[in-house]
């Protein structure tokens, strides 16, 4: 039995995805490289983009890929980790907003 | 400042050892195929020799830099130098070969004592592309060296500067203490001549290798954040960036095994590996010459002490219709050539 859920190699192995559904499979891989394309932002925006999505999404393969992607496009280690505080900030602040909840709660039972 | 390989008698001084280490584990087991299976594959074996375009003449290992990356294991205890003798042979070469361009190298080429002297000669043979590989900060380290902008001027010398980074953290890593530094000073005294502003003819192109075990990102988009980046911080401009991915030998493969980055990184050039960079790899239209007059398919081997397959071995004997066509030596760091875009010493081949 396999000891980890997580595997490395298996990274190298998404393109495979497609051999069970290749018409879905082809139309996922169309659209995720034309997402990275330059557009309104550049490649190296989006690159820091993808670093912090795949840190709050708690991606392995995500962050050993974006990490790697940023230090070919010579993206600093400073601004990676810039990014990944505004990650941390919004799901932090995401978990401290419904704080407001709590206490419209606490304020409404509360004598 | 770090000591050579050779300083330090690491066994990865010996160029048969790097080379046992290019063929044995992951190759050898098969886990991995090795260049010359991945390139008769596409019926590329054997590569061969093109008409000659570019010769590149290596005038020294001495350097005032050891940079972490160096292929040629560079530094200031290097004392392997041209010498007049020699450069009189490549002078002889110079003015009858069909290249266009000529590349002068080392270590750090200015340090050889007869480097003026042989670019003032190399000069009148009038070839088209005339390059000088300075690692900048050499301009700046002495006093004898800072009319070296001036002096490339004179002799329409194109220089080829390696800058790893626009920030100082990464590019003194690479490259060491207070490189950064130096490299802005000289690149503010090669622009206050001319080079390589927007409409000059002085060429400076600067010269990017990533600062660790991974391969380069695109060269257009480096280039257009280097420009961006020097620009706007120190107001400097060049033409154009060559991003030249790191070949797993002599300091950088010593790297890559010291920090365990060894198979993964073999593993990322396989992957990377890319066909259409194979009939466009610079050795087969260049002819490196080391510092006591050898031939080689290029730089890389002649660090691995891998000579021409050739009758003219030596450039006292130097024959280009000998040398065209002949077969080009491979073995497992030719992948740092054809991965991704490809990568030789004018940038990416695709």
């Amino acid at each position: 039995m396999q000891k980890t859920y997580y595997d490395p190699a298996d990274l190298k192995k998404f393109g495979k995805i497609s051999e069970w559904n290749e018409e879905l499979g082809a139309k996922f891989f169309e659209y995720y490289g034309k997402v990275f394309e330059e557009g309104a932002l550049t490649e190296r925006e989006k690159s820091l983009i993808a670093l912090a999505v795949a840190h709050t999404i708690q991606c392995p393969y995500c962050i050993d890929a974006y990490t790697g992607d940023g230090l070919q496009r010579g993206i600093t280690k400073e601004e990676m980790m810039e990014a990944l505080h505004v990650a941390a900030a919004i799901r932090g602040g995401a978990s401290l907003v419904h704080g407001v909840q709590m206490m419209n709660k606490v304020n409404k039972l509360d004598m | 400042m770090i000591k050579s390989l050779h300083k330090r008698k690491s066994e990865l001084a010996n160029s048969n050892r790097q080379l046992e280490i290019l063929s044995n584990s992951i190759f050898q087991s098969g886990e991995l195929p090795t260049f010359k299976h991945k390139i008769s594959e596409t019926g590329q074996f054997p590569l061969k020799a093109k008409k000659l375009e570019i010769l590149q003449i290596n005038v020294g290992y001495m350097c005032n830099q050891v940079c972490t990356h160096c292929h040629v294991d560079a530094g200031p205890d290097r004392k392997e130098i041209m010498t007049r003798e020699t450069m009189n042979q490549c002078l002889d070469v110079i003015k009858k070969t069909g290249a266009h361009t000529l590349d002068l190298t080392g270590g750090a080429p200015e340090m050889n004592p007869n480097f003026r002297w042989f670019v003032e000669e190399a000069s009148k043979a009038g070839i088209k592309d005339f390059i000088v590989r300075s690692n900048l900060t050499i301009i700046t380290a002495n006093k004898k060296y800072h009319d070296l902008p001036e002096f490339f001027k004179k002799h329409n010398v194109h220089v080829v500067s390696s800058m790893p980074h626009w920030t100082k953290g990464k590019t003194d890593k690479q490259r060491g203490d207070g490189v950064f530094n130096a490299s802005i000073e000289a690149l503010k005294m090669l622009n206050a001549v001319g080079y390589g502003m927007p409409d000059s003819n002085l060429r400076l192109d600067l010269v990017y290798n990533p600062s660790g075990a991974f391969l380069p990102g695109n060269q257009k988009s480096l280039e257009k954040d280097f420009k961006k980046s020097l620009l706007e911080e120190f107001n400097i401009q060049f033409h154009n960036l060559f991003a030249i991915t790191n070949l797993p030998i002599s300091r950088f493969l010593d790297y890559l095994i010291a920090s365990e980055n060894y198979e993964d990184y073999m593993y990322s050039l396989v992957e990377a590996y890319n066909p259409s960079a194979v009939k466009n790899v610079m050795c087969t239209n260049t002819l490196s010459i080391s510092w006591d007059g050898f031939l080689f398919d290029c730089d890389f081997n002649q660090m691995l002490e891998l000579p021409v397959n050739s009758k003219a071995k030596h450039i006292s004997d130097y024959n280009e219709d000998l040398l065209e066509g002949r077969d080009i030596v491979i073995s497992q760091h030719c992948y740092g050539c054809t991965a991704g875009a490809g990568s030789s010493c004018q940038g990416s081949v695709i």
